[in-house]
């Protein structure tokens, strides 16, 4: 059955799933439990499911993070928030330190099937380190699975699909679209591939890559541009790690030019991976430099100025024309 | 209105066995011979293996390697003192636990010879893989604690770490959590005076590291642990209790780091041949054996029985870890569950189209 659900509805509603469906996935964060989560995407969990299988942990990302590795490597499935990912760093040395590595280390005698939430992205005028995008430093470490996705309907598929994964599965989630639309959502359980990215829309002209929040944001300039005659191939990558590599060179090979836009700073951004990629596989198809718009390579500014730190739809736009045009 | 305590908290140290072999009769844990037997063979054991991987990273045929002398009483005492089902989650320190529990010693030192397969543990022997940086260890333990407690399990999770450690981010986290929760976990903390050059009284000023257990609601305690006999008490109580669902405790142990941080250490710069002369006189072995042999355990013949033994045991264990041949495949493999293609790739690069 369908249900219209906003991606914060559709999160919910797969958690409640996966939890009655397996006694071992647990929910660990601050304010996850009687709470909700500060974005209430574990709203009514803890009425449901109890205090030890919803657990408000003491305010520590070490803490969660940590205590989660130990959970998932003694058999259960850990879900884990952390509120904003700019506070992620304080348990990013349990990340490095031990989640990517610990099937590799172990020659797969110790596993670490968990999922790590982590609310993404700005535009929303929050605090300082309140909308940050570092998902290059999660992408950069082999062993994890990074996910992200820009609808409700991906949010729901693939945190199902990261919950039955066997390996660690960071979860980016673009707190800027949480309630930013609503669309139909197959209420029964369903998958969707980790790995794999999505066509959003077909096109002969240029190449766009994007993932999250960024994948909205440019679908308002991808059809300003097919209103000017450029016919745009939208990518939504939708997986970091592993990256769908073939789907994006294919595209590239086929329009001869690439836009990839996303909110992280420009240098060693995931863009910069994305164009070094091009230019090996793609090189003799390009007919014009791959493009990056991206944030700027400062600190992300407190909310009066942020939007000059963003991509909008102008400055993809833009991208899309200067590139188009070369 | 008055001003009223709050809180007052005291922290108990615990010797049985002296450095002169004097053992309190009251404390006595009373074990029967077999035990004893054993803990002075695994003593003895870990020291000659210790001193030969010392020679065996000299003659370059091991990599950098980590020490044990002077410690052994705080590896054999605990795993030794809790049952087979408790979890051990030891510091790389501890690397002869493995052994303790019954995993060949072949396989125990294969890491300082540079093989991950030295990680692969077998899973029975309840023993996590070791943690190379300091203290991030221990919140897998309270994790782990946390799980098995929900899936119904009588165990205790026993969590190692150093003095140095204490000074972690990591083991703050690992304590409050474990007493916020309550779970069934022991800290062991086996404080041998250094981190490196930097000693025990840089790292805090704490008058013990025990007493710290008491910021986090529950109770630690502080033993000689140069002293098999009170590692064996304070850490079966602790398990015992734990198991018991009494939540967890700190173990302090107070030993001494005879030999270097590792082989690539040289502790001549920070610190004095009279102080290593002043714990080598607390010798965790010597004391244990003048008590074995009042019990009429000890002889010369037993001695040399032992080193016997034990001489057979390393050079057995040495030739299979030497002749272990790795399959250097594996390590895209293990990467994930499954290949990726991005890895497929990268593995072909590396060993070429037909592999090593």
């Amino acid at each position: 059955m369908l249900m219209k659900a906003n991606m914060v509805e559709a999160l919910n509603l797969c958690l409640k799933q996966e939890m009655e469906k397996d006694n071992s996935v647990v929910v660990i964060g601050e304010d996850v439990g009687v709470d909700g989560g500060v974005f209430r995407v574990t709203e009514g969990l803890f009425a449901k499911f109890g205090k030890d299988r919803v657990i408000d942990s003491p305010l520590s990302e070490d803490g969660i993070i940590g205590s989660a590795i130990g959970m998932a490597a003694f058999g259960l499935r850990p879900v884990a928030e952390i509120q904003f990912q700019g506070f992620d760093y304080q348990g990013y040395h349990q990340v490095v330190q031990h989640l990517a590595r610990m099937r590799n280390r172990t020659r797969g005698s110790i596993t670490l099937p968990m999922v790590l939430r982590l609310p993404y992205s700005g535009g929303i005028k929050a605090l300082e380190l309140h909308s940050e995008s570092l998902e290059t430093i999660y992408i950069h470490l082999p062993g994890l699975k990074v996910v992200c996705p820009a609808s409700p309907y991906d949010a729901k598929g693939l945190l199902a699909a990261s919950l039955d994964d066997p390996d660690p599965v960071i979860f980016f989630e673009p707190k800027r679209l949480y309630r930013a639309f609503k669309e139909e959502v197959p209420e029964e359980r369903y998958t969707l591939e980790i790995g794999k990215a999505k066509i959003a829309k077909e096109g002969n002209d240029v190449t766009l890559i994007s993932w999250g929040a960024m994948t909205y944001v440019s679908m308002e300039a991808v059809a300003e541009a097919e209103a000017q005659g450029v016919s745009v191939e939208h990518i939504d990558l939708r997986t970091l790690s592993p990256c769908d590599w073939e789907t994006v060179i294919n595209s590239v090979t086929k329009t001869g030019r690439a836009v990839v836009v996303h909110e992280a700073p420009k240098t060693l951004g995931f863009g910069a991976e994305v164009a070094a990629r091009i230019a090996e596989k793609a090189l003799l198809s390009l007919e014009a430099p791959v493009k990056r718009v991206t944030g700027w390579d400062i600190s992300i500014p407190y909310p009066k100025q942020e939007d000059y730190y963003f991509p909008d739809k102008k400055r993809i736009l833009k991208g899309i024309l200067d590139t188009a045009r070369f | 209105m008055p001003i009223s305590t709050v809180f007052e908290g005291k922290t108990e140290y615990m010797q049985i066995l002296d450095k002169d072999s004097k053992v309190d009769a009251e404390l006595d844990p009373g074990l029967p011979d077999e035990v004893l037997d054993r803990m002075y063979r695994l003593m003895v054991l870990g020291r000659l293996w210790d001193h030969k991987c010392i020679n065996l990273q000299r003659t370059g045929r091991m990599f950098t390697y980590p020490p044990l002398e002077g410690q052994e009483a705080v590896s054999v005492g605990s795993v030794l003192a809790v049952k087979p089902e408790d979890w051990l989650f030891p510091s790389y320190r501890e690397w002869f636990i493995y052994h303790i529990r019954g995993g060949p010693l072949s396989m125990v030192n294969m890491v300082w010879m540079g093989m991950e397969e030295g990680m692969k543990l077998d899973k029975n022997l309840r023993v996590y893989p070791y943690a190379i940086p300091i203290a991030s260890n221990l919140p897998h333990a309270v994790g782990a604690a946390y799980a098995l407690r929900m899936k119904g399990e009588k165990c205790a999770c026993i969590a190692y770490c150093g003095d140095g450690a204490t000074s972690e981010g990591d083991f703050h986290d690992a304590l409050n959590f474990a007493g916020v929760w309550h779970v069934p976990c022991v800290f062991v903390i086996c404080n041998n005076q250094w981190a490196i050059s930097v000693p025990r009284k840089k790292q805090t000023d704490s008058e013990t590291l025990a007493q710290k257990a008491l910021a986090y609601g529950f109770s630690g305690v502080q033993v000689d642990g140069n002293d098999v006999l009170a590692v064996y008490k304070a850490v079966k109580e602790a398990a015992d209790a734990a198991r018991a669902g009494k939540g967890p405790k700190v173990v302090e142990c107070i030993t001494y780091r005879i030999g270097a941080h590792t082989t690539a250490d040289d502790p001549k710069r920070y610190r004095s041949e009279d102080e290593v002369l002043y714990w080598r006189e607390r010798d965790p072995i010597k004391r244990f054996l003048f008590y074995l042999e009042k019990k009429g355990i000890w002889s010369e013949a037993y001695e040399h029985k032992i080193h016997e033994e034990a001489d057979r045991l390393i050079e057995d264990a040495i030739t299979k870890a030497e002749s272990f041949r790795q399959d250097p495949k594996e390590m895209f493999r293990y990467v994930y569950a499954g290949m990726t293609r991005n890895l497929e790739e990268q593995m072909k690069e590396c060993f070429g189209e037909e592999g090593k």
